[in-house]
């Protein structure tokens, strides 16, 4: 493992994306990637290559079957956990539906759990987003100061899927503990890993023999009476599916709240102009999304693919790099600056493709309650230790402490 | 001026409805199509202008007719 941390001298070559200095700020790195070399190329961390251009993005997501989604995590997991899970796919079909499915696998299950995250489905739960972004507020309002990683944004998207998925969004902290075990310090911690994805797995299992034998009207229920081809969802499916709807939607958009919080305290001219301005919060949130877009996805390459004139081997991982895609200056004026109203903004944050976020309304809406909320409450703030400030990275990238004073 | 959107490029990111409501439909799943056959009325070339220029499908073009 210590080998995989030893300095990086060419970027081009031998990428680390768990460098601490490219965590805190990579956008010097992808503008060097992106002219000298768009299609890098890694052995740490299983072998990748890594797209940083809009346009190489672009393509890359349409190449099926090359390149499949079979499993989009940039490292792969431990020998023993991928030897089970090949296994389990095996007997029982994809890991994760729709976002570990290939074309045509993949299509029905996408269709299955896109109309709970329709524009009118995720504006039902931004009442109850309101509420508990206000008595997040109520509880941080009169200290003066707070971690606006930890204390606010943190605390939000675990409790609104809870609330989604019909399970007790009280065990909050417990959701956020899994989602970090398996994507977060999982992604280099193969132990932890292994153990949290049991326990995703688990206590899905439970909740699912429970609606089986006592259906109510929410997302595990309808799970259940759903059919794909003509045929029911087996209990690995629903499983699977569950623990991507749980995982995903918890510390990217956590960390998209947390970059938007920590570049308001950090950027005075900014945060003063939502104040003045709330009516450019849908923008500005579009902005920041393609600013500080938290998600790489990962691509297994199983047949030969050239790309910008580089030919991608089989066996390895592509990064799908939509953060650096955003930043490209080919596609966006002004590339390197957040500019709160710009109007054309094509941006790739929640990737393109048919693997396009399945919940990007619902993050949309908990940033635009999140930021609106605390702008109403806390209007004037500032980062009280901008040193203290820590960021996680890897494929998910966001703040994990924002020391504020208010 | 008429908009058309190419629901083989459309995934359903729902810009589009966001910046122009009125000129497009959600279906169930949040896919878009353009309402009243594309035709933009007066005023409104803008948001029309808007939505085409947000899409990350490059899913929606003008027709001059």
């Amino acid at each position: 493992m210590s080998d995989e941390h030893r300095p990086v001298e060419d970027w081009a070559t031998d990428y680390d994306i768990f460098d601490p200095d490219y965590v805190k700020e990579p956008g010097p790195v992808w503008d060097d990637l992106r002219q000298r070399c768009p299609i890098a190329h890694t052995k740490r961390w299983g072998g990748s290559f890594m797209a940083t251009r809009y346009e190489d993005v672009q393509q890359l997501v349409r190449m099926t079957p090359e390149l499949s989604s079979r499993s989009p995590t940039i490292v792969p997991p431990s020998p023993e956990l991928r030897e089970e899970m090949i296994a389990e796919v095996k007997a029982y079909g994809s890991e994760n539906p729709p976002i570990t499915a290939d074309p045509p696998e993949h299509k029905p299950y996408k269709q299955l759990i896109l109309p709970f995250f329709t524009p009118k489905a995720t504006d039902s739960y931004r009442a109850f987003t309101e509420d508990l972004c206000n008595t997040l507020i109520d509880g941080l309002v009169d200290k003066g100061q707070c971690d606006a990683a930890a204390e606010y944004a943190q605390q939000i998207p675990p409790r609104v899927i809870a609330r989604i998925l019909g399970i007790d969004p009280a065990r909050g902290a417990e959701f956020t503990e899994w989602t970090q075990g398996v994507l977060e310090l999982g992604q280099t911690n193969p132990e932890l890993r292994t153990k949290y994805r049991r326990i995703i797995r688990d206590f899905f299992a439970e909740l699912v023999a429970h609606r089986r034998e006592n259906p109510s009207d929410d997302v595990v229920s309808t799970l259940i009476a759903a059919e794909v081809e003509g045929e029911a969802l087996s209990d690995h499916s629903i499983i699977g599916i569950c623990n991507l709807l749980l995982v995903a939607g918890i510390d990217t958009t956590w960390s998209s709240i947390g970059a938007a919080l920590w570049h308001f305290a950090g950027h005075p001219e900014d945060r003063r102009r939502m104040v003045r301005e709330p009516d450019l919060f849908p923008t500005a949130i579009e902005e920041l999304l393609r600013f500080y877009g938290p998600v790489m996805m990962g691509r297994r390459i199983l047949e030969p693919v050239t790309i910008a004139g580089t030919e991608l081997t089989p066996g390895e991982k592509l990064i799908l790099n939509f953060p650096a895609a955003n930043r490209d200056p080919e596609v966006f004026d002004r590339a390197d600056e957040v500019v709160l109203d710009r109007e054309r903004n094509r941006h790739v944050a929640f990737g393109i493709g048919i693997h396009r976020c399945a919940g990007s309304n619902l993050a949309r809406m908990e940033m635009d309650v999140a930021l609106r909320t605390w702008f109403e409450r806390i209007p004037e703030f500032e980062l009280s230790d901008p040193d203290a400030v820590t960021w996680a990275g890897g494929q998910v990238r966001g703040p994990r402490s924002i020391p504020v004073r208010y | 001026m008429r908009i058309r959107v190419d629901s083989e490029k459309c995934e359903g990111h729902n810009r589009c409805k966001a910046l122009a409501a009125e000129l497009f439909d959600l279906d169930d799943l949040g896919y878009a199509s353009a309402v009243a056959e594309g035709v933009v009325p007066p005023g409104a070339e803008d948001q029309a202008r808007l939505a085409v220029s947000n899409c990350p499908e490059f899913a929606i073009e003008i027709v001059e007719d």
